[in-house]
């Protein structure tokens, strides 16, 4: 997603601080994402007055209140329908979605497919810690096979979904994976999603040291290899991404895995949407325009 | 009584009803006459059985009426179920070649055309229909002319050829009823007025953009996707974005969304998809995001009965989302009002930051009125209450988006000002927009919160008007109606004064707030009270009780899928007058 604000603001880590200090689990991966998008934000210097990060309901969800930026904290699975609204009424803002995998491919499932198909300019940042945490552990939709939780304590007997082939099979123009882990890396992977002109989806291994205890840090370091250490992957290719997206085991890929540019995002699709954000155009019809409206009607 | 001519048009759907009704519309408002278009019909797009009726007069034609002048079926069912409706005066066109009459009342004109002699039908598949349209004109008294203007426009894409031929078809069936038929005693008369004719969607949609709407959504649904149809057809000259959404979750979310952002923001769905969007209307209000939501109601529960219309929401939309919050809800009283009320609600709900609810049904959102332009005003008052969308001089460091006011109104900065940023969630949350629902939970700020947010509601009832009573003070009886009913049961009154019987009416067109006291006023010196309203349980009857304890004497309901006609209200109330009942639940005598 992209930007077109110049600003005069110089924008530092403590303007991005919140009003309140996060309350994740001490050792939580989404201190991790939270330093990583400060970060980006300040290497990319966008005023935080021009920042909306919208999230849903969960741990992860509660990103919004702990950085200092216009936040919306909206219902359980409905970000990235709030988000969209967000950038239609004002494309000049930089949007971005925070939340968990519980709330992005679960209870917002549908809304994750529609608003990458229609290439809404936002990041889409998933914590992405396979298990339910603010309802004390339960099975979420990429809980691995066997995995015991409270809501299945014999282990999981579903699949889990997989959101990198989903995002790419949706026409999601900018699919990445980050690990909370790797924090310059997982930077650059924001900076790429906020600059990308249309919809970047990010899934982060955020992992859960409270309720989680098999996909781990200890888990995902030997496994995690960086797609930008390979020199002959190209991410222009889908089905070369949609290959990697498969993998999981003892190698699974993070990096970019996919990116393409010659597509427009929702609100420069639009004509409407051509001279101005809405929310600084006219309010009222232009007479001309009043009268047709009637005349078609006698 | 009022003057008027009522044509009903029967047949399959895919078989052209709509075209000859809209002809009728457009020579009838164009010789300045009023009218009220209502089509029966049923969620099929090929077959079944559609009436369409159109009542005209020179006077305010507020419902379909009672009586039917002019019977067009144009297949043998329509034939069958509908031709026992007529009374003496009336008179039946239909194709003589495949529709046989039955029996009709004394008086009743049959008038067969001769399709086969009077036009080539291999060549025009709906030839029955426009010879039928010429016929039912020139015993109406109406010169051809109006028709050849008509279908002049209307084929004037396909070229001359076309249009020559329909003109020809028209003129055929004009004379050859002139010629055959007896003309209607009443001419149609001709008026220097003109109307425009539109639906109670459009009127909604141009109402939005009237009031400054930036930004609607919507996923289809009967009877509410007209007002989405008018809003994408229109998008571009009225600077609307326009979006279809994946279902109305995300319609409702999506609008809220846009709001939040600063633009006005609009939506419209039937009961079913309102079910959906119920979390979200908490979400506006918890976040106090200014939302208008269009219901428009069909006979429910559940998928229930698309095509047919009912005033079955009103206790959704009362308990529409958990927990306590301010919010409005208005229901237009006629199409014309439908475009109104759209700024009217905006305004009420940006001034006090809460979900606006507009309550439509089909009768309304898909009937057809006679609207006089200067009623469709595009400059209305817009007030967007405390909305801040450029900083302040001393705007840094001390906003909070929930401050605690008197009036429970916080000043509201969008997204995009700087020295302003905090977080709107729907969580509970402090002044400053902090969370107090994990962490920092405290029993006092939850209190104050509350009571800020539910200060709202003396606000908004002060911002919108008390109910009036109509009619006489002293009559007989007082009807008491919500929405969508007020033409047909004013149209009752006129009825039962004509019989002696002297009757009132107090419509209420703001559900919420009810202004209870006022009502209670209203209703102290009634002799007779009756709670007329299309649904089986009398929601507004038990509203208005939960809110006033006021039982009136008696009560008129339908929920057959049907709206009610003048007889039906009329009826009930004799009944009801001579003591012999006090719930009537009237017959709709079409077969529809």
């Amino acid at each position: 997603m992209a930007t077109a604000i110049a600003n005069q603001w110089h924008v530092t880590m403590a303007d991005l601080k919140g009003k309140v200090d996060p309350d994740w689990c001490p050792g939580c991966g989404d201190f991790g994402v939270l330093a990583a998008v400060e970060k980006a934000l300040v290497e990319l210097q966008i005023a935080n007055h021009n920042v909306v990060t919208i999230s849903g309901i969960g741990c992860s969800s509660n990103f919004p209140g702990f950085i200092n930026t216009y936040g919306m904290h909206t219902l359980h699975g409905r970000a990235l329908a709030v988000a969209t609204g967000v950038k239609l009424a004002n494309h000049d803002l930089t949007v971005m979605v925070t939340g968990g995998d519980g709330d992005g491919f679960g209870i917002g499932g549908n809304h994750f497919m529609h608003t990458m198909r229609r290439n809404v300019d936002l990041l889409y940042i998933v914590m992405d810690n396979q298990i339910y945490g603010l309802t004390t552990g339960q099975t979420s939709p990429t809980s691995r096979v066997g995995m015991k939780t409270k809501s299945m304590p014999f282990g999981n007997i579903e699949s889990p979904v997989n959101p990198i082939s989903m995002a790419l099979a949706a026409g999601a123009t900018f699919v990445a994976r980050g690990f909370s882990g790797e924090q310059k890396h997982l930077t650059e992977l924001i900076k790429q999603g906020i600059q990308h002109k249309g919809f970047s989806f990010l899934d982060v291994f955020s992992p859960c040291v409270t309720y989680n205890h098999d996909n781990t840090y200890q888990w995902f370091r030997p496994r995690v290899k960086k797609l930008e250490d390979d020199a002959t992957y190209d991410s222009t290719e889908w089905m070369a991404a949609m290959e990697k997206s498969l993998l999981w085991g003892d190698e699974i890929p993070i990096g970019k895995f996919f990116e393409r540019t010659d597509l427009p995002a929702l609100h420069a699709a639009e004509p409407v949407l051509s001279d101005q954000a809405l929310v600084h155009a006219e309010m009222r019809v232009s007479p001309p325009a009043a009268r047709s409206f009637i005349e078609e009607l006698m | 009584m009022k003057k008027t001519f009522a044509i009903g048009i029967g047949g399959a759907a895919g078989q052209g009803v709509a075209t000859p009704g809209d002809i009728f519309a457009k020579i009838f408002s164009r010789r300045g006459l009023h009218l009220n278009a209502y089509n029966a019909y049923q969620s099929i797009i090929r077959g079944g059985h559609t009436f369409l009726t159109i009542r005209t007069g020179p006077e305010k034609v507020t419902n379909m009426g009672d009586r039917v002048d002019m019977l067009i079926p144009l297949n043998q069912d329509s034939m069958d179920r509908h031709l026992g409706l007529l009374t003496a005066g009336a008179a039946c066109v239909y194709n003589a070649d495949t529709i046989k009459p039955g029996s009709v009342a004394e008086g009743v004109q049959l008038c067969p055309l001769p399709v086969s002699k009077l036009a080539d039908i291999t060549r025009n598949k709906v030839a029955q229909n426009t010879l039928a349209v010429g016929a039912v004109l020139s015993m109406a008294g109406v010169g051809f002319q109006a028709l050849e203007e008509v279908l002049s426009e209307q084929f004037k894409k396909k070229g001359d050829a076309v249009v020559a031929e329909n003109v020809g078809i028209g003129k055929a069936g004009y004379e050859y009823a002139t010629a055959n038929f007896q003309p209607f005693a009443w001419p149609l008369p001709i008026t220097e007025n003109r109307y425009a004719v539109m639906s109670g969607n459009i009127a909604m949609a141009m109402g939005g953009a009237a009031a400054g709407v930036k930004f609607y959504c919507a996923y289809p649904m009967s009877p509410s996707t007209g007002v989405l149809h008018w809003m994408a057809a229109h998008a571009r000259k009225a600077g609307i974005m326009v979006r279809q959404v994946e279902d109305e979750i995300g319609v409702v979310n999506m609008a809220i969304g846009a709001a939040h952002a600063g633009v006005r923001s609009m939506c419209a769905t039937s009961g079913g998809g309102f079910a959906l969007m119920s979390e979200g209307l908490g979400l506006s209000a918890m976040m106090e995001t200014p939302v208008v939501v269009i219901d428009c109601q069909r006979a429910g529960p559940s998928t229930g009965v698309p095509t047919k219309t009912e005033q079955g929401d009103l206790w959704q939309m009362l308990g529409a989302a958990f927990g306590d919050y301010p919010r409005v809800i208005a229901c237009p009283l006629d199409i014309a009002d439908s475009f109104k009320i759209i700024a009217e609600v905006f305004n009420v709900a940006d001034r006090f930051q809460c979900p606006g609810i507009v309550l439509s049904d089909l009768l309304l959102s898909e009937g057809r009125l006679s609207v006089d332009p200067q009623e469709l005003n595009f400059e209305p008052i817009i007030d967007r209450g405390e909305l801040i969308t450029a900083p302040e001089s001393n705007g840094n460091g001390g906003y909070k988006r929930y401050k605690i006011t008197m009036s429970g109104v916080s000043p509201r900065a969008i997204p995009g000002v700087p020295g302003h940023t905090h977080t709107a969630a729907s969580d509970e949350h402090d002044e400053d927009g902090v969370l107090i629902s994990d962490e920092f939970t405290n029993p006092t700020k939850r209190r104050a919160m509350m009571e800020k947010r539910m200060r709202k509601v003396a606000g908004i009832a002060a911002s919108v008007p008390p109910p009036e009573l109509w009619g006489p003070k002293d009559a007989d009886v007082t009807l008491i109606g919500w929405g969508s009913t007020k033409g047909v049961i004013e149209e009752a009154c006129e009825l039962l004064g004509d019989e002696g019987i002297t009757a009132n009416q107090l419509q209420i067109r703001w559900l919420v707030p009810l202004h209870g006291d006022e009502i209670l006023d209203i209703l102290k010196d009634a002799k007779h009270t009756i709670i007329v309203e299309n649904n089986y349980s009398g929601q507004f009857a038990r509203y208005l009780r939960s809110e006033t304890s006021f039982v009136p004497d008696g009560y008129i309901r339908k929920y057959d899928g049907e709206p009610f006609m003048p007889h039906h209200i009329v009826n009930a109330v004799r009944e009801q007058l001579s003591g012999t009942s006090h719930m009537s639940v009237p017959e709709h005598e079409i077969l529809v």
